[in-house]
């Protein structure tokens, strides 16, 4: 049985429809991202799957349950790891675990946790004291201290420096280790390509694009680009391929589907001129592309 | 499920998780326990606790158990409004909202523990005025004592409530509760004793639910009243004002922190997946 069922779903603000027929299915064990730009629909979506709003159409299953009315049944097997830091500052680690802890009929113990994510120096020491990344990861704590089956992780990363968020990334995979359902949104690309096993491109509140980090949009299919730049003194019609572009940076850019064949031949005109390609890179279009193409065409 | 928590022990969590921050909040504790204490010292200091003329009791007699309502009324009123409304907007009650533990009884925790802070208020004042200033217990009016004291808890608790579910924000409460308790206050016998007040204010201070707490708590520990000491009029009016409190209040309360919060609006360019 799927972990979330969701056909259907609308929500309305005033005239607006924040989420205009979401459909989503998250089996057992999955890590699902919810990937869209600021006002796409993604935090009402995840919200009203928390049953902290109400929706006005469609249907939803979260754990057997209808969010709106799951109640204390559902709420100890889930765990919502907000996106701001919201515990009082006045406590101290262990206590706001041990607190929240309290509240659930299974529960990972309290040192487990703090090893878990990471927080043995500080477990004695005020929330205040904290760092923004330590607050995050002590959020992290909270929401898993019920040892969920389904974990709601609402931008785990957002405003993270790109060493914090490697460091979040492993524990967040170390999390995915323990068979736990996750259902991750987040507005970075690579953050959805690297944690998820399937992702979902919402915007305007409408589902526009699903599959896995491989295949999302033409992306397994997609065309491979090779980019040089011009040799000093060699025209572009000169270049033995017929897709060769040249772009405003001054490089020359190839797009194959063919790539080893048009590498082959690129390489081979220019050992056998004399030329060097300098900065030759090949790539794969990147998630950002497709998801870049997807949200604002 | 075996270890599921039962609903008892859950609100006795929550009533200690909610007295430990009380006491982690000095200023609170200050304004709770310590300087109603100081108006004791204060006025006994001034008047000297004589008889008051025309009242019959003395200085102390008439102003322990008022000040002991008093800092009961902010544990109840106060705290609870205060605390509320800034758990709210830090997103604590969201949070809560998320976990097992039923929005009630989160409001259990809350007045439980405002109960027995307020309860530890009364034994400290009346304490200090039967060690101090010849004031005595009443075992007869005991009960009396303990069921106002109850029932104005509810009333005052129901009211900091409303205050939180009405406050545009946590900075605001302060404003909302000091401006609203301490004019109440001046009318309620509880830092003035007149001996004929206008009618006005006498009617003004029946009207709000503190004055009759007040009157109905000290004729408890009256040694020149006779009877049990229960003041109906005094506890109805307490009762009415708590039940429309938590009537609105549930109708307007809100978990969500009020207003949109801004997002750090980020969109990085993802790297190239290099194949070469």
């Amino acid at each position: 049985m799927p972990v979330v069922e969701v056909s259907g779903l609308v929500k309305r603000y005033a005239d607006v429809d924040a989420v205009a027929g979401v459909d989503l299915t998250i089996e057992p064990g999955e890590v699902f991202a919810l990937l869209g730009p600021n006002g796409a629909g993604k935090t009402t979506t995840v919200e009203i799957l928390e049953g902290h709003r109400d929706r006005d159409g469609g249907s939803v299953t979260v754990l057997g349950y209808d969010p709106a009315t799951g109640g204390r049944e559902l709420r100890e097997r889930i765990g919502i790891v907000l996106q701001e830091s919201s515990v009082e500052p006045v406590l101290d680690v262990r206590e706001a675990i041990d607190i929240y802890g309290a509240m659930y009929p299974r529960r990972i113990p309290t040192g487990d946790l703090i090893e878990m994510v990471g927080l043995q120096e500080k477990a004695d020491s005020r929330i205040k004291t904290l760092s923004g990344g330590q607050r995050r990861r002590l959020e992290l704590a909270l929401g898993l201290v019920g040892d969920p089956d389904l974990v709601f992780l609402d931008e785990p990363t957002t405003g993270f420096d790109p060493s914090a968020r490697r460091q979040a990334w492993s524990v967040l995979e170390n999390l995915t280790s323990l068979g736990k359902t996750i259902l991750l949104t987040t507005h970075y690309m690579d953050e959805a390509q690297h944690l998820a096993d399937r992702i979902a491109v919402i915007n305007r509140g409408v589902i526009i694009a699903e599959g896995t980090p491989d295949t999302l949009g033409r992306r397994g299919d997609g065309e491979t680009r090779i980019e040089f730049s011009l040799p000093a003194g060699v025209g572009i019609e000169l270049i033995p391929v017929p897709e060769a572009q040249r772009m405003e940076n001054g490089l020359v850019r190839v797009s194959t589907v063919t790539p080893t064949k048009t590498l082959h031949e690129l390489t081979h005109w220019a050992v056998a001129g004399g030329l060097e390609l300098d900065r030759l890179e090949i790539t794969r279009p990147s998630l950002e592309d497709v998801y870049l193409e997807l949200t604002d065409g | 499920m075996a270890d599921r928590p039962t609903t008892a022990r859950l609100v006795l969590d929550q009533i200690r998780y909610q007295n430990k921050l009380f006491w982690r909040t000095p200023i609170a504790a200050f304004f709770t326990l310590v300087f109603p204490l100081m108006l004791l010292f204060l006025f006994t200091a001034i008047f000297g606790n004589e008889e008051i003329e025309g009242l019959g009791v003395t200085t102390a007699q008439f102003f322990a158990p008022g000040l002991a309502v008093f800092a009961a009324v902010s544990a109840a009123y106060s705290n609870i409004a205060i605390g509320t409304a800034f758990a709210r907007e830090d997103g604590i009650l969201k949070r809560i909202r998320g976990t097992p533990v039923p929005p009630s009884v989160y409001m259990a925790g809350r007045v439980g523990s405002s109960v027995y802070i307020g309860l530890l208020a009364v034994v400290v004042m009346i304490g200090v005025g039967i060690a101090f200033y010849g004031m005595e217990l009443i075992p007869r009016a005991l009960v009396a004592a303990t069921v106002t004291f109850l029932v104005g808890m509810l009333c005052w608790a129901s009211l900091g409530f409303l205050v939180a579910a009405i406050a545009p924000n946590g900075d605001s409460t302060p404003a909302i509760t000091n401006g609203t308790l301490l004019p109440i206050a001046f009318v309620s016998d509880v830092f003035i004793a007149m001996t004929d007040p206008p009618a006005w204010m006498d009617f003004v201070g029946d009207f709000f639910p503190l004055k009759p707490f007040v009157v109905a708590f000290r004729d408890a520990f009256d040694p020149t009243l006779t009877g049990p000491q229960f003041h109906w009029r005094e506890l109805a009016v307490m009762t009415a004002w708590g039940l429309v409190a938590a009537l609105l209040a549930i109708r307007l309360f809100k978990w969500d922190p009020k207003g949109d919060r801004s997002r750090p609006k980020a969109r990085k360019a993802d790297e190239p997946v290099k194949i070469v």
